[in-house]
């Protein structure tokens, strides 16, 4: 989240679009009432009516995986009306930026494709610069060629008729949501976007969040309080862990993993090529450098740049994330899997197929408070043939959140200390423990090695104590980056040195450390403004609370709204005040040519309106893999950019054998793949069953009644379960005809006190072109009764 | 790792805090004197965050010995004030479960069920299972560039451990093993 829970109650308009708080998030409700009760107005666009919609002034029906008809529709509306924000977008956007004349865009597709490769030439989208080197720009908007203009010719594409024909979404609704949501275009007024896993699990998941992002910006929603857009996070740490690097292309703090091309065979090269020329990446150096101190301490010097050759460097241009890393089983390329606390064989996408992958397996270890479908995977009572499967499995027992100690970071970037209440289950341990000791372990082994290759091993440091139990709080001091010489905690990632004199295991968190306290561990509960709550906890980074908020004050300063100061310049004092942290070097005056740049981040500080990623710098609408009808706005079909994976893993249905729309969700009474709460008595009683949502005339047609057992089918596998006829599910009448769509939860699986089919048996293995999130949320089905 | 109340005091910083944290029973003298009323004196409490989704409500863990007796919302946290949902509420039976599995678990190759064996036994084998792939598929040279990784052995999870928890396994098995595919819940 850009913002954090308890800012949502500032908002004056909220949209909530794939996402259903109401049930997957229920306490955020609280600040969303709080926001209506004050006159707020809310808004859910969501392919089904969920308690969210319920609670909506207007409720937009969308079919699964058209949100860039949604909001381009949305986008169009706005421009053509002029009711965006126009200090913010001509000042703090990169609106008025030019862009080169090799840019073009026809019948879906931008300029620079390669065929055969599937990805486009960037290049061809570039912001023009003069001899200097600094980007053109026309402060008028009024250049053909300027940013402005290109969206603005891009998205009158996007007229209502046919959006609605796309999406299914009544006229009048539709209307009047652009019609709501645009009225925070006022200078003053602040909208929020919420969303979720409905709006990134697509095969244009990053394009449908750069098309909130755009909506944001034109109304002058960043960086205010009340606005921003913020992503609901699902999972009680899914924020930290990604922090923390635990992805193949991230280190720490959002930074790369080296890999073999050229630019990478150094150091110096590798920083090159990562470091930007402006914003304030141009530190990376700095926090890339004090990391690795962190991963080998006095191993990592000058002489050897920093133990750089110790990382992994991952072979150039191979995708290893998680469908890949399926794929690359289903092959028989990977030996072992390491499982800590996670349990794909329900929540990944093709999960039959996932499944049969584990397999070929020589060895796995699962880490959990459960035994999960994962962990059991070769029994009988998942269907294998456990003589047949020569896998070799370790469980080791976890034990829960509240029998440790240690953070978790929440959606709003807090990071939020949890006490040990109780001592670990039986002979459960913390995965703290659990991995000290398999560390320590390992090093043992290394110790007496020569071998270069185990040389990283050996330099890595594990200085946590010698006993099974590490110390954490060395743990946290490390994570924080202390002055390797004088062992002082460094107090912010500004003061991070890239000459090996600092270290810091994760920069963004830099700061929650200083002196001699755990900020994480704050219990100061008071309002001092604006529900900031700035002494409580810890939010990364620098304890901000709002990202971006400069832009919360106006050109001079000045904050745009009266009622929602987020900081404001102060002539007098010469600084930024206020309620939050600056987003901003705090003594940053108008005398600086830089006062008016929010966006720090990005080369020249304003917010990416234009913005280069893999399909292309604006977004386009493309149909899911699956899907009922023909692109309406090109002639292209699938996302340009997407990769295919394993062929054999990813059968795709056609609409004329699977004619429904399908998506999944979740329940407030589970969660994820239903490990932890199908294993508990009350969790369980009060949702036993697996069910799918499906409309009164569906079920008509059908001959379904409420409860019959049916059974729904893809192209990828089939499950059975109760029908749940509702009211909640409507047709959607389309540009040529009309579809079905139904929905199911994805909790269930074998094991546990209550057990159902696995929604995720169904669902493709295709995933987004950037982020490769699978396309979980819009697939072809059918479905029947069970005999 | 105990707290003591004095500890948990001084962190919980300013008077609005200690006051609402004194209601609950932290202050020593309060806590006996209603000690013959309440029967929550006698317990400690102990504050944690809600380990399902990411909104990060507060809740106080309140055990005596070996039990969890009960568990509320933690009515000081500026998100939840108290309230929790239906998961949140029902926190108690992640420990209370029967199902929880508390021994160290091995299954030999083609093997059809579990066998309870030991920590020692259980953590050998996952080094050395570690260390054989690993040492065997290990790459240090590729073209003369040294690269120091293996594409063998794939790491997955995080998204429900601590932040503590997540720096050591990321350092471990990238910094420390060269593993390559190294992926968690935020991906899918």
């Amino acid at each position: 989240m850009t913002n954090h829970w308890n800012d949502l109650k500032h908002a004056d308009v909220l949209m909530i679009i794939g996402a259903n708080p109401a049930e997957n998030h229920p306490i955020s409700f609280r600040w969303i009432l709080k926001a209506l009760e004050k006159g707020g107005k809310l808004i859910s666009v969501d392919p089904r009516f969920t308690r969210t919609s319920q609670m909506a002034n207007v409720y937009g029906q969308l079919r699964s995986g058209t949100d860039i008809p949604f909001i381009g529709g949305m986008i169009n509306y706005i421009l053509e009306n002029e009711l965006y924000h126009k200090e913010y977008v001509a000042a703090y956007t990169n609106a008025a930026y030019i862009i080169e004349d090799t840019y073009s865009f026809e019948d879906g597709m931008f300029s620079g494709y390669d065929k055969d490769k599937r990805s486009y030439d960037k290049t061809k989208w570039a912001f023009k610069k003069d001899e200097e080197g600094k980007t053109l720009q026309d402060p008028t908007l009024k250049d053909p060629n300027c940013v402005f203009q290109l969206m603005k010719k891009h998205f009158s594409r996007y007229d209502i008729d046919t959006v609605i024909g796309v999406t299914g979404t009544a006229k009048e609704t539709y209307l009047d949501i652009c019609k709501t949501y645009a009225s925070t275009g006022e200078v003053g007024k602040a909208g929020t976007i919420l969303y979720a896993m409905g709006g990134t699990q697509h095969t244009v998941g990053t394009q449908n969040i750069r098309s909130y992002a755009i909506l944001q910006l034109l109304l002058g929603n960043i960086g205010i309080q009340g606005g921003g857009v913020n992503a609901l996070r699902g999972e009680s740490n899914v924020q930290g862990s990604t922090d923390f690097g635990l992805l193949y292309d991230n280190v720490p703090g959002y930074m790369q993993v080296p890999t073999t091309a050229e630019t990478d065979f150094t150091y110096q090269g590798f920083l090159d090529r990562i470091t930007p020329k402006e914003g304030y990446w141009v530190n990376k150096p700095k926090f890339y450098t004090s990391m690795l101190k962190s991963f080998y301490g006095d191993n990592a010097t000058k002489g050897n740049d920093f133990g750089y050759d110790y990382l992994p460097k991952l072979s150039a241009g191979r995708n290893y994330s998680f469908m890949r890393l399926f794929d690359a089983m289903y092959r028989k390329e990977l030996e072992g899997l390491l499982l800590f606390g996670s349990n794909p064989a329900v929540g990944g996408p093709n999960a039959g197929k996932e499944i049969e992958s584990l397999s070929n397996l020589k060895w796995m270890v699962a880490v959990d408070l459960f035994e999960t479908e994962t962990s059991s995977f070769w029994q009988k009572e998942a269907g294998a043939d456990p003589a047949s499967i020569q896998t070799e499995v370790i469980f080791l027992p976890a034990s829960s959140s509240f029998e440790k100690e240690g953070s978790v970071t929440n959606s709003g970037r807090w990071m939020q200390y949890r006490w040990q209440a109780i001592k670990p289950k039986g002979e459960s341990k913390a995965d703290l423990e659990i991995v000290h000791m398999l560390a320590r372990k390992l090093k043992d082994m290394y110790k007496n090695s020569s071998n270069p290759a185990d040389m990283p091993m050996k330099a890595m440091t594990w200085d946590y104590g010698e006993s099974d139990h590490p110390d954490i709080d060395l743990v946290c001091r490390e994570i924080n980056g202390y002055d390797m010489k004088t062992k002082q905690q460094v107090k912010i990632f500004g003061d991070l040195k890239d000459d090996g004199s600092t270290c810091s295991g994760n920069w963004i968190y830099c700061g929650f450390y200083p002196e001699n306290e755990n900020l994480a561990k704050r219990r100061d509960s008071t309002d001092e403004g604006m529900s900031n709550f700035l002494n409580w906890s810890f939010a990364w980074p620098a304890n901000r609370r709002i990202l971006y908020n400069r832009a919360s004050a106006d050109l001079n300063g000045k904050a745009w709204s009266k009622d929602r100061v987020g900081i404001e310049w102060n002539a007098l004092e010469g600084k930024w005040k206020g309620h939050d942290v600056p987003d901003f070097v705090v003594t940053k005056g108008p005398d600086d040519p830089t006062f008016i740049d929010p966006f720090i981040m990005m080369a020249g500080g304003k917010g990416a309106i234009f913005a280069s990623i893999n399909e292309g710098p604006l977004p386009e609408h493309y149909e899911p893999y699956e899907n009922p009808m023909k692109n309406s706005f090109s002639s292209v079909q699938l996302n340009p950019a997407v990769q295919f994976g394993e062929e054999e893993m990813n059968a795709q249905g056609d609409v004329s054998k699977y004619p429904i729309v399908a998506t999944t969700y979740r329940l407030s009474e589970h969660w994820q793949s239903g490990a932890m709460t199908r294993s508990q008595e009350w969790l369980a009683e009060l949702v036993p069953h697996m069910f799918v949502e499906i409309s009164e005339e569906l079920a008509s047609e059908k001959g379904i009644k409420n409860k019959d057992k049916i059974v729904v089918s893809s192209a990828r596998g089939e499950i059975e379960a109760y029908a749940m006829v509702t009211k909640r599910f409507k047709p959607y009448k389309l540009k040529e005809k009309t579809v079905h769509h139904i929905g199911m939860p994805w909790h269930f699986g074998y094991k546990g006190i209550v057990t159902g089919g696995s929604a995720n048996r169904l669902t493709p293995h295709i995933g987004d072109a950037n982020s490769t999130i699978p396309e979980y949320k819009a697939f072809l089905c059918d479905v029947r009764r069970a005999k | 790792m105990e707290m003591t109340r004095r500890q948990f005091l001084k962190i919980s910083g300013a008077v609005a805090a200690t006051l609402a944290v004194i209601e609950l029973g932290f202050d020593e003298k309060g806590a006996q004197a209603k000690s013959k009323e309440f029967k929550i004196a006698e317990l400690k409490p102990t504050p944690t965050i809600c380990p399902y989704c990411a909104v990060g409500c507060g809740i106080l863990v309140y055990s005596k010995g070996d039990d969890v007796v009960y568990t509320e919302g933690d009515p000081d946290h500026p998100i939840n004030e108290g309230s929790l949902c239906s998961k949140g509420t029902t926190v108690r039976q992640v420990y209370t479960s029967e199902k929880r599995i508390t021994k160290p678990l091995y299954r030999a190759p083609g093997a059809d069920k579990w066998e309870e064996v030991d920590w020692d036994f259980a953590l050998d084998k996952v080094a050395k299972n570690i260390k054989e792939t690993r040492d065997r598929t290990f790459i240090h040279k590729e073209n003369g560039l040294t690269v120091n990784r293996t594409d063998s052995i794939a790491y997955l999870g995080g998204a429900a451990l601590d932040n503590e928890e997540c720096h050591l396994l990321q350092k471990l098995f990238r910094a420390g093993l060269g593993l390559t595919f190294i992926e968690h819940q935020a991906r899918i």
